[in-house]
């Protein structure tokens, strides 16, 4: 499953961060940032809780880059 | 600006206003020979007045590369930055040299930032007003009144009404009204439709004078505007072997320049004390900073998706839509474009073409149309409809009698009591009636009346007024191979080709043999760029996938094509393939001259700071001046309305 969310972030390097980090969470199988359109594009492993998942996104996403923010 | 901006901007001014205030102020005291209660803390309180500068402007970044640090991502430019200032105010603390640099550094570089940050916001919003397609709302009548509703939540089917000066949210087709509309958004045609009852529109055009009534066809998401921003959105994931390319040559690059700081740092002392000499610590350090400074990535991570963002933008406000950079990256190296014929080359639409009259029966060119046409006045054969528009008057049918059709031949009938004859050479010889074929190609209709040979209309396919012109160019940007595949027969196809500047051509095709004579020109001319596809995505959406590049035109409202094709053009103007191409290779440049000039003057300047020529402010140039410059030609790659 495919879900698209809204992003802030300041810097392309730092988008590449986020994208870094969230590809890294447990259940994301892909993760894409697109900084110009402030987008990012996840796809979850089969089954998985896109939600809570989401919210693990975010906080390693965070940790990387804590001026960013990720609309659920 | 928006609220993190401004704060940055004044952040920017306190530091500087501060930055002026100490400067003025070791004008009138000698901070060297000051003494606070009768201690020696001049120097002190200079180093702590710095400090306060340093901090407003520089206390993000060195949280950042502390926070960094913590979670082992050490090399980022906020580490580069907080090591640079932090080693040359360690450097000016031992030698007693000045502050000035240290906070300098921290100030262009937010200075920098802030600016890129500008530049890009003005970018993102430059071109989502390009694309500003996106309806808010949809009207839908109730007891009377209009209700505005969310166009997610509108059924298929359902009448909505679209008031002058309101943007059309859903596809749908006209039910009542009649109205101009404008199309711009969506083609980048300024001149605006006329739409009545029974039209079909496309959502994402701008309704201008009467009010429409529409039943809409299908649910907002699969309607046109939805499925052209997902596809802009969509665009900058597929990235393409530059951004690929640059992204890691940072994830290299800024390890590598850290670890030569390093060791100019270190090995040139260690040397110099081996071989007994003064080891100049500090001059090295200094070296060592400036080299970090230099090293700043920003301009390349920066600059090269930005051209890429703008160079789609830019040509989706042409109405040539780019899936991926990495279509237009493969777009500008395009050897070969491979042509559908009809409805790309031709309009796909029959016309009558010419008229001949056999001068055997006295009768002009336009009685003859006006025979033909009142004598088809009951067909609605595509040809027949073709005759009847090239009269385009009223017909009579009271001057027709006794229609007969006979099949697979033609008509016979009886206009102002003339017998008439209409059809093809089949017929004509059946009646003994001797015709001579005039040299033009297409279909033939041939007329006797009264069985004598009066004259025959041709009808063909026509050319589009653009295409020659279309040839021409691509020629012009550097298409080497430019060939046209058809399922028409081969005399009407070699005639298109030739009329048009084509260089080979292919006819008689099946759907089918179009995909294997595309790979074979993949496979055969592989060294001469990449191969284009231009279908109009009615039965090529195999062929539009196969190609390097896919572009299907006047696609609006065909969802096939606009899956399959990786580019689409919104018209149907052929000289917008040429365009495209120009569009592609400008954003290359582009591209190219960013990736060149930011790493050339980049390299440069850590030769001079390595030999020790460059200070720390030519560091500063080569960090947030190259950025501010590449951020610059980037945003060029918008503009291409002209090329």
């Amino acid at each position: 499953m495919k879900k698209k969310y809204d992003i802030e972030v300041d810097c392309a390097n730092c988008a590449n961060k986020m994208e870094e980090a969230a590809k890294k969470t447990q259940g994301v199988k892909n993760a894409i940032v697109n900084f110009m359109a402030l987008k990012m594009e996840v796809e979850f492993d089969e089954g998985a809780d896109h939600k809570s998942i989401m919210k693990q996104v975010l906080a390693n996403c965070k940790k990387v880059e804590d001026d960013c923010e990720i609309y659920i | 600006m928006n609220k993190k901006q401004k704060k940055a901007l004044k952040k920017i001014i306190i530091s500087i206003a501060c930055l002026i205030v100490i400067k003025v102020s070791e004008i009138f005291l000698d901070y060297e020979n000051l003494y606070i209660f009768g201690l020696p803390g001049g120097r002190l309180l200079l180093f702590l007045l710095y400090m306060v500068p340093y901090l407003v402007v520089g206390y993000d970044i060195l949280k950042k590369a502390a926070k960094g640090i913590a979670n082992r991502q050490v090399f980022d430019e906020n580490f580069l930055m907080a090591v640079a200032t932090i080693g040359a105010i360690i450097v000016a603390l031992a030698y007693g040299s000045d502050y000035t640099e240290a906070v300098a550094v921290m100030l262009f570089y937010q200075i920098g930032e802030l600016f890129q940050s500008i530049a890009v916001g003005k970018s993102r919003r430059n071109i989502s007003n390009l694309m500003d397609i996106r309806p808010d709302y949809a009207n839908i009548e109730e007891d009377g009144e209009l209700k505005q509703t969310d166009p997610d939540e509108v059924a298929v089917g359902s009448i909505i009404v679209v008031r002058p000066g309101e943007k059309i949210p859903i596809d749908g087709i006209v039910t009542e009204g009649t109205s101009m509309i404008n199309t711009a958004a969506l083609t980048g045609e300024s001149v605006p439709r006329d739409v009545k009852a029974n039209d079909h529109v496309i959502s994402g055009c701008i309704n201008m004078s009467g009010v429409l009534h529409i039943r809409t066809e299908k649910e907002f998401g699969e309607s046109t505007a939805s499925k052209i921003l997902d596809l802009v959105e969509n665009a900058a994931s597929r990235k393409s072997k530059s951004e690929n390319f640059i992204s890691k040559f940072a994830k290299y690059y800024t390890p590598a320049v850290c670890c030569s700081a390093l060791a100019l740092a270190v090995i040139p002392p260690v040397i110099a004390l081996l071989l007994g000499r003064d080891a100049n610590l500090g001059n090295w350090i200094y070296r060592a900073l400036t080299f970090l400074v230099i090293s700043c990535p920003c301009a390349l991570v920066i600059s090269i998706p930005l051209s890429f963002f703008a160079g789609i933008g830019g040509a989706s406000s042409n109405g040539i839509l780019v899936k991926g950079s990495n279509y237009l990256e493969a777009l500008s190296t395009t050897g070969t474009v491979v042509f559908d014929k009809t409805g790309t080359m031709t309009k796909g639409v029959f016309e009558v073409t010419d008229v001949c009259t056999s001068g055997q029966y006295d009768i002009t060119r336009e009685k003859l149309i006006e025979y033909v046409a009142l004598a088809e006045c009951d067909s609605n054969h595509p040809i027949s409809v073709s005759l009847k528009n090239a009269y385009n008057k009223e017909i009579d049918r009271d001057r027709v009698h006794d229609i007969e059709e006979l099949s697979g031949h033609g008509i016979k009938a009886k206009v102002d009591n003339k017998t008439l004859l209409v059809g093809n050479e089949r017929l004509m010889r059946s009646e003994g009636i001797a015709v001579t074929p005039p040299g033009t190609i297409g279909t033939l209709v041939y007329v006797a009346v009264e069985g004598i040979y009066a004259g025959c209309i041709v009808i063909s396919d026509v050319i589009k007024e653009h295409a020659k012109e279309a040839i021409d160019s691509l020629h012009s940007v550097g298409v080497k191979n430019t060939v046209m595949l058809t399922g028409d027969i081969k005399a009407v196809a070699d005639d298109v080709a030739k009329k048009l500047g084509i260089k080979a051509v292919y006819s008689e095709l099946l759907p089918a043999d179009k995909v294997a004579k595309v790979e074979e020109l993949i496979s055969s001319g592989s060294g001469d760029g990449k191969l284009a596809f231009v279908g109009d995505g009615i039965n090529d959406a195999p062929v539009l996938s196969r190609a390097d590049i896919g572009i299907a035109m006047g696609a609006l409202g065909s969802d096939a094509a606009i899956e399959a094709a990786d580019i689409v053009l919104m018209d149907d103007d052929p000289l917008k393939i040429s365009k495209a191409i120009r569009i592609a290779k400008k954003c290359m440049r582009i591209v190219y001259e960013n990736t060149a000039f930011a790493i050339g003057v980049k390299l440069i300047c850590l030769l001079l700071g390595a030999l020790g020529i460059a200070n720390m402010w030519v560091a500063i140039f080569a960090d947030v001046g190259v950025m501010v410059i590449a951020v610059l030609n980037a945003i060029r790659a918008l503009f291409v309305k002209k090329i």
